[in-house]
């Protein structure tokens, strides 16, 4: 039961991010709901699924999986936003 | 439980196709790269979200898909963007 709070939790996060990544006006806002809404909606779903199964390896794998993604998605957000401040002057 | 866990896959893929509109409106090439991490980081949530389902566990292929649209980011940031 826990488990499908926590999944509607980051389906509604992911909804946001998407609903966000349409109705921004510039590229360096649109570049927040892809670093920050995204990301937290994957986490949370990734709690859920934890939940789901009970066990300590999955729970480290799919942890792990989180924090790539969490530091890819950082690291891109910065370097995108550079190139293109870097092309505008 | 099951029905819960494919309501949300179909959810999921909702919400991606919608993310294709700004693959069309995008003005510069950069907001489709953009949209493409997106791409990225929902197919990793379907994947866990499926191997929930099917009892068999394939989070290492999450993983994989991860990767690559980071290096796909990556790569287009250095090398071909103008």
């Amino acid at each position: 039961m826990i488990e499908v709070v926590f999944i509607s939790i980051g389906l509604f996060f992911f909804f946001a991010g998407i609903v966000g990544l349409i109705r921004f006006p510039d590229l360096y806002t649109r570049i927040h709901t892809i670093t920050k809404a995204d990301n937290i909606g994957l986490g949370f779903i990734i709690v859920g699924v934890i939940i789901h199964f009970g066990s300590l390896s999955i729970a480290i794998e799919l942890l792990l999986i989180w924090i790539v993604v969490m530091f890819a998605s950082a690291s891109l957000g910065y370097m995108i936003a550079n190139r293109a401040l870097k092309d505008e002057q | 439980m099951n029905d819960f866990f494919i309501f949300s896959i179909v959810f999921l893929i909702i919400l991606l196709l919608i993310g294709f509109i700004r693959i069309f409106l995008g003005p510069t090439a950069i907001d489709r790269v953009l949209a493409l991490q997106l791409f990225g980081t929902i197919s990793v949530a379907i994947i866990i979200l499926l191997s929930t389902i099917m009892g068999e566990s394939f989070f290492i292929v999450a993983l994989v898909f991860a990767l690559l649209s980071a290096i796909t980011s990556i790569a287009f940031i250095k090398r071909v963007w103008v």
